[in-house]
């Protein structure tokens, strides 16, 4: 398994899945994110697993329903418009306290939008798309080899805190290759007898359900116990990276795909002799806000790139204050912004 | 004992799939006699145990109260869908899903008519009361026409609001399902009748059979506006009449 291969993002992506033990995954047809479900057609009969595309992404995430509460690491899959119709399942999933993995290769909006790649969810995951109080760990690969790597993680997660781990990536991960070498399947195993529905033999018999209205599990108590979960995530399971961040005097702070074009504008910024660095999350939720101030303390601007219209950006305030200098720059509906673009913002703002 | 209790038969007991729990449903609603049918024909197949029973949004969301398995409770409209990711991820377990008429037929249609097109292996049970029940008497896509409801107040019109669909018959068309049944549970005969009907279509997922689906015609007296033996006759004489009471196959 330690051969470099080249693959496109959205296989790399399956083919972790199937690493890290998924057997089950359901989705519904959507650009572009569609090497995924076609992958898992392929595959999935080849090694015993259940491949069903879903009459609709409402109905998919529902299968991922039945698929957890029965034990099994299940997945879906599917782009912008198509993660607003999950948003139900998700929520309903979180109050019912299953391990799902749900990818979102993101394209432009609102609405239709197109089909090209874009950052425009960054709100919907990290919020929490769906109604109620729950939070969904967010990972954000800007690699092929790290979308595979996150994949994997993503599974493990999810079994771990019981929960929604979303892949949040973008249509131009999916669609381009990159040599990778595929990652290890994981050693940690889950009990997960403790708590899914198979027959009640031997047992008494449990529900696994999100509502709660009698008085001996109040809504309020499960959701401070959800809190604490969140808490403990918060605490444990930040991740980022930082790029020549040590003694820069301007932060780029960027994610997944814009936060490699950043990096190219990090080198041609420091030809130009500007100290450039870059601060990238990895968790978007968890969001890294001691690391960015961390790494935010010593500089004299922030400029934060996004391909959206500014989102991530209030996380970068949340983190450290309105009165620090930040700015934003951001290009949305599938547009990509180039290096040169970032270099000529920086410069021109300093 | 007197020797004449002595040599009595005993010919009945209280289903062992079935739980003591004091009832929620309203005084003459159906769901109550559905349930206990349910569990006796869990009990009869022997299959407790190996069951999942997956409720819906509706006043039987809380059909694990009652039935002594394990269970889900899904989104409004999703039990198909759930059933059919538990299904295919536990082929050998028994799957039941238990629907009402808002559920199964306005939210849920789209999950209801694929799983059972694609054949998923589980049984459903249908309760059409043509209304919805929890929410407080609105007007379902199996209200009569002329039915008075919350949202229907001058009584249903078909050229508003269309005619209620027959779910036996819409899924009739596909070629998936193995056995497609509507019964009542109006009075003893047709409970017998159902009794049976419910049994069958668990038996035919053990066996292996396919999609097995139930319509079971109910009564809602609270949400009608009617007495009980109002209801039942209700159920006989405006319901029966459109839908009508017989097995549509039976493979």
């Amino acid at each position: 398994m330690s051969d470099t291969i080249l693959m496109k993002g959205n296989e790399a992506i399956a083919e972790a899945a199937l690493i890290a033990g998924c057997r089950f995954y359901f989705a519904y047809p959507i650009t572009p994110q569609n090497e995924i479900p076609a992958y898992m057609s392929r595959r999935m009969p080849q090694i015993g697993g259940t491949f069903l595309q879903a009459e609709s992404e409402v109905a998919s995430i529902n299968m991922v329903f039945g698929a957890s509460a029965a034990g099994a690491r299940v997945m879906t899959s599917s782009s912008s418009p198509g993660i607003s119709l999950k948003q139900e399942g998700i929520s309903y999933i979180s109050g019912a306290e299953l391990p799902a993995v749900v990818v979102n290769m993101m394209r432009g909006g609102p609405g239709l939008g197109n089909i090209s790649g874009a950052q425009s969810d960054y709100f919907q995951a990290t919020r929490g798309g769906g109604h109620g109080d729950y939070r969904t760990i967010v990972l954000c690969p800007s690699t092929v080899q790290e979308a595979a790597d996150l994949t994997v993680l993503a599974f493990e997660l999810a079994d771990e805190y019981r929960m929604v781990v979303m892949l949040l990536g973008d249509g131009y991960l999916g669609q381009m290759s990159e040599p990778l070498v595929l990652p290890e399947s994981p050693e940690k195993t889950f009990s997960k007898k403790e708590w899914i529905v198979n027959g009640c033999k031997g047992r008494e018999p449990r529900v696994i359900r999100s509502l709660r209205l009698k008085p001996e599990i109040k809504l309020e108590e499960h959701n401070k116990m959800l809190q604490e979960r969140y808490r403990k995530i918060q605490e444990k399971e930040v991740r980022f990276d930082t790029y020549k961040a040590d003694d820069a005097e301007v932060l780029l702070v960027s994610f997944g795909l814009s936060a490699r074009i950043c990096k190219s504008a990090v080198n041609t910024l420091r030809e130009k002799g500007v100290k450039a660095g870059l601060f990238r999350p990895i968790t978007l939720w968890p969001f890294p806000y001691d690391g960015l101030e961390e790494s935010a303390s010593r500089v004299k601007k922030v400029f934060v790139v996004e391909m959206n219209e500014g989102q991530m950006v209030e996380d970068v305030r949340l983190a450290l204050g309105r009165k620090r200098d930040i700015e934003f720059y951001g290009r949305s509906g599938g547009t990509v912004p180039a290096a040169d673009e970032i270099v000529k913002r920086v410069i021109n703002n300093d | 004992m007197t020797e004449k209790t002595k040599e009595m038969k005993l010919v009945y007991t209280w289903p062992e799939s079935l739980s003591q729990q004091k009832t929620h449903y309203c005084p003459g609603c159906g769901h109550g006699i559905i349930h206990k049918l349910l569990a006796s024909a869990i009990d009869d197949l022997g299959v407790r145990e190996e069951s999942v029973v997956i409720s819906p949004v509706g006043c039987s969301v809380f059909v694990y109260y009652y039935i002594k398995a394990d269970g889900i409770e899904s989104a409004h409209g999703r039990a198909h869908a759930v059933a059919t990711g538990l299904k295919r991820a536990l082929p050998e377990k028994i799957i039941i899903a238990y629907q009402g008429d808002g559920d199964l037929l306005a939210i849920g249609t789209g999950e209801t008519i694929h799983a059972a097109n694609r054949g998923e292996n589980i049984t459903v049970i249908f309760v059409n009361n043509a209304i919805y029940g929890m929410t407080g008497g609105q007007m379902a896509p199996t209200s009569m026409v002329g039915q008075k409801t919350q949202t229907s107040p001058y009584g249903r019109q078909a050229e508003d609001t269309g005619h209620p669909i027959r779910a036996c018959e819409m899924l009739n068309t596909l070629e998936a399902p193995v056995f497609i049944e509507r019964c009542a549970v109006n009075n003893v005969k047709n409970i017998t009748r159902a009794k049976k009907a419910i049994k069958k279509a668990l038996t035919n997922q053990v066996e292996n059979r396919g999609y097995s689906f139930v319509e079971v015609l109910s009564m809602c007296p609270t949400n009608w506006g009617m007495t009980s033996r109002d209801a039942a006759d209700w159920v006989e004489n405006v319901m029966i009449p459109y839908y009508p009471l017989k097995n549509f196959r039976d493979n």
